[in-house]
């Protein structure tokens, strides 16, 4: 099954330790994982489903294409990191 | 009189607290943007919303004598339609179904226990009525043909900044708009009319200077104990209506009518306090003279007040939810954007710096 890795800066606000999931696609992952973890819902998405702005979804190394559905498929044996953007001071 | 003064700002939310002098205590959501606090004087609830950069608009709340602070639910826009409609000729870009800042925060009546008012970037007025549990999206308003014309004024997006609910009547709500007027019910938001008459925006065409709906009332505030006695601050200068917004006029103040904020007396409604600054877009102090505008005959005269502020040259702009006057009338609270937090007990006559040095300050709030 995939891995899903949240970076450290979203484990700061909600705990979500790195795990593997069903899923051969970044929303079905992501799925599995906010039936989990409901709270970490806002944190990722926006008001209509789409990741945050300042948000980046890597499969593999290479980021997601599709940040409305995150329909980008994933391999069984595929790394998914859940990252921010840097931004701010 | 409250001996507690919450301080929303850029790296937390900051509680200074009297018992002899005041005394500041370590931040809560330390390093966190806090863009609103409420202290709910129903029940004593507190209520801190979040702007997180990376991971969206939160709310968190502390009950009366709970020492921990609960996340709870943020209002969600609902589905957006597909396509979002396009831009009005000439107008400005529609504005997302997506929640970009809770902007204020208000409690309802005395007779609506649970119930809060959050204005929104962008533009979106929601309201619940189980202390922030839940929310729902003011249709009757966000439906209004009129909020298309909405333009953000320093954000992407217009918002709702400021919310008066009637001491008289919990159903009559008066909201200001950056930039789109001051809108209000009557009947708890089931119907909504612009009341903005008489502002007027010089730095328009000329043709839309006086169109009550893209007037950019930078903070608007009513007196508790005389509701129909209502402050602008606009883009434009001061404005001041005492027919309950029927009805706006000029108010020209002596240093500058350009700023953000207004607090007007609990019970003289001719009393009020402004903080001027240059306008437009410049924004500092004029001359780099920090100073409080305060009137107490309804606008006619206006005493500059500076006791206990720094000296020129100082720089601090105090933003729309920077000023804020305690429920005895003499005591005021102020805090700017460069981390100055002032305190005054005798209505502005002298200031005490409790702070110079905090993180920028977007709300200043007793209770």
């Amino acid at each position: 099954m995939p891995r899903i890795v949240f970076a450290p800066a979203i484990q700061r606000h909600v705990a979500s330790p790195a795990r593997e999931v069903a899923g051969t696609s970044v929303a079905a992952a992501l799925a599995a994982v906010l039936a989990e973890q409901p709270a970490l819902r806002g944190y990722l998405l926006d008001d209509q489903g789409r990741l945050r702005h300042h948000l980046s979804v890597f499969v593999d190394g290479v980021a997601v294409r599709d940040r409305q559905w995150l329909s980008d498929s994933v391999r069984p044996d595929s790394e998914i990191y859940v990252v921010q953007a840097l931004t701010g001071g | 009189m409250h001996d507690r003064l919450l301080v929303a700002t850029r790296k937390g939310l900051f509680t200074l607290t009297a018992q002899g002098g005041w005394s500041l205590g370590p931040p809560e959501f330390a390093g966190e943007p806090v863009s609103m606090v409420l202290a709910d004087p129903r029940d004593g609830t507190l209520y801190a919303a979040l702007n997180l950069g990376h991971f969206g608009v939160k709310l968190w709340r502390r009950r009366a004598g709970e020492p921990d602070w609960q996340e709870v639910a943020v209002p969600v826009y609902p589905p957006q339609p597909d396509p979002l409609p396009e831009p009005l000729p000439g107008g400005p870009p529609t504005a997302p179904w997506s929640l970009q800042q809770l902007w204020i925060l208000e409690p309802g009546g005395a007779d609506q226990p649970g119930r809060l008012w959050a204005g929104t970037i962008p533009g979106g007025l929601f309201r619940s009525d189980d202390g922030g549990d839940s929310w729902t999206l003011n249709r009757p308003l966000w439906d209004q043909p009129e909020r298309r014309e909405w333009f953000g004024g320093g954000y992407d997006y217009p918002g709702i900044h400021s919310i008066s609910v009637d001491p008289r009547d919990s159903r009559h709500v008066t909201l200001a708009v950056s930039c789109g007027g001051v809108w209000q019910s009557r009947d708890d938001g089931a119907s909504w009319a612009c009341t903005s008459d008489g502002m007027h925006a010089d730095y328009m065409p000329p043709e839309r200077r006086g169109d009550p709906n893209i007037q950019d009332p930078h903070r608007m505030v009513h007196c508790a104990g005389q509701p129909d006695a209502l402050w602008v601050q606009h883009h434009n200068g001061i404005f001041r209506s005492t027919d309950g917004g029927a009805h706006w006029q000029d108010v020209v103040a002596p240093t500058s009518s350009f700023g953000f904020a207004v607090a007007v007396h609990p019970r003289e409604p001719d009393t009020a306090w402004f903080v001027p600054a240059v306008k437009d877009e410049c924004r500092i102090p004029v001359a780099g003279r920090f100073v409080v505008h305060r009137t107490r005959d309804g606008g006619q005269s206006f005493d500059v007040l500076d006791a206990g502020l720094p000296p020129p040259p100082a720089y601090d702009l105090v933003y729309r939810h920077g000023l804020a006057v305690d429920e005895d009338g003499q005591r005021l609270a102020m805090g700017s954007t460069t981390g100055g937090l002032w305190l005054s007990d005798d209505g502005g006559e002298r200031w005490q710096c409790l702070s110079a040095h905090l993180p920028p300050i977007y709300a200043v709030r007793f209770g």
